[in-house]
């Protein structure tokens, strides 16, 4: 467990950039992975009173606030009205409800665990990150950016007419962190595939085709831990691909 | 630090630590239902509703719950005894411990979800693990509970 000395609420996420420009403090988002430290910190920085866990929408796309639950994403009719039942899916191997109410978008994603289900499911949908000081970035530049100190506040989908979405993991036990994790989205037949939990980064594939994706993996670094062996890995990955790829062929989760 | 909350009906005003957790906190206030199993967040014994909703105490900061509605085993007593009767008519207290955490889980369950089915109730329930029961005990409890309720599966 983490140590601290002081507890701050950011009045603005200004504020709480400027809290975390001091190495010794941190942004608390849910605490769940930064309670498994050991780590003495000078100030929490707690983001929960900037009005951050809303899921909104414009006529273009969502916008999710980086305090924004798992929970939330699993059971917000908006986002299941738009993407069916995708972040149901990438969400509800995660622990269980209580640890999923608590865990947040932002701490997700700003941590950028390379096997983070999270991160996975947002490399396909073509999102924008937001941070206090660099303003809007695609998703995929932040998810491959190294760690600096800004702070995340909100993502954004967009809605994109005609796209067609699917999430599927494998994991050795039901609640375990997944030994692979794999997106895809398909929008005019160009089909874009995140795999995860087998690298430091999810890596996000381009294809046209199911052999476009196949041949693409296999030149992807799949490492080996006490999950799965990289041979494990890299046959998962063939596996995954084809379903996912099966899944969107039968339009099974259409977007409106 | 001043952390104030409403805790199980009852307003609290306390002094606490930046690094003090909701678990010893409550802990400390005599509610001795909150339970430290894992200390990973993977458990589900530390259970308590946070402004209705069922979190980890032990992932919680303490002064994250100030202005909000915190709710134990002991805020809800007549309810814990209710389903409690269930989990020992099917033999599925056993030694007990998990017993608060899994009762706080399953009364939120229970006002979240109308008519769950048993693939629902079991995604629900995951976070909450037990070493002696197996868990099928725990489910026919569950059943025979929501059944009573007019919830049933």
């Amino acid at each position: 467990m983490y140590t601290a000395r002081n507890y701050v609420f950011a009045d603005s996420p200004e504020h709480a950039w400027e809290l975390n420009q001091k190495k010794t403090n941190t942004i608390l988002s849910g605490g769940c992975w930064l309670r498994l430290g050991r780590r003495r910190y000078d100030t929490l920085i707690d983001l929960s009173k900037l009005g951050l866990n809303q899921i909104e929408q414009t006529d273009t796309y969502l916008e999710l606030g980086a305090m924004v639950t798992l929970r939330q994403l699993e059971t917000s009719p908006l986002l299941a009205q738009y993407f069916g039942s995708y972040f149901s899916d990438c969400t509800r191997h995660i622990v269980g409800v209580q640890f999923r109410n608590c865990a947040t978008l932002g701490g997700s994603v700003a941590a950028r665990f390379g096997f983070s289900d999270i991160v996975t499911a947002l490399l396909p949908l073509n999102c924008q990150v937001h941070l206090v000081k660099a303003g809007w970035l695609p998703f995929t530049q932040y998810a491959a950016m190294p760690y600096d100190r800004d702070v995340l506040t909100h993502i954004r989908i967009p809605l994109q007419k005609h796209i067609q979405v699917v999430y599927q993991s494998t994991r050795n036990t039901q609640t375990d962190l997944p030994t692979l994790t794999c997106a895809a989205s398909c929008c005019d037949g160009r089909i874009s595939l995140a795999l995860g939990a087998r690298s430091s980064r999810p890596s996000l594939l381009h294809g046209n085709t199911q052999s476009d994706l196949l041949q693409e993996a296999e030149h992807l670094t799949y490492v080996e831990n006490m999950r799965g062996s990289s041979a494990y890995r890299r046959h998962l990955a063939k596996i995954l691909i084809q379903r996912v790829c099966t899944c969107l062929e039968g339009g099974q989760h259409p977007c409106s | 630090m001043q952390l104030t909350l409403t805790l199980n009906g009852v307003r609290c005003t306390d002094e606490v630590q930046a690094d003090t957790t909701l678990f010893t906190y409550l802990r400390e206030k005599g509610c001795l239902s909150v339970k430290c199993g894992c200390e990973t967040s993977n458990c589900g014994l530390c259970t308590v509703w946070l402004d209705e909703k069922p979190v980890l105490s032990c992932s919680v900061p303490a002064l994250r719950a100030d202005g909000k509605k915190v709710t134990t085993l002991e805020g809800l007593q007549d309810e814990a005894a209710e389903f409690g009767a269930y989990l020992a008519d099917e033999g599925a207290e056993q030694c007990g411990y998990c017993s608060p955490g899994f009762i706080m889980n399953v009364l939120a369950m229970s006002r979240e979800l109308t008519h769950p089915t048993e693939q629902e109730i079991q995604e629900y329930l995951a976070g909450n693990l037990c070493r002696c029961s197996g868990y099928q005990g725990q489910l026919r409890a569950i059943r025979k509970f929501l059944a009573a309720k007019g919830g049933c599966v």
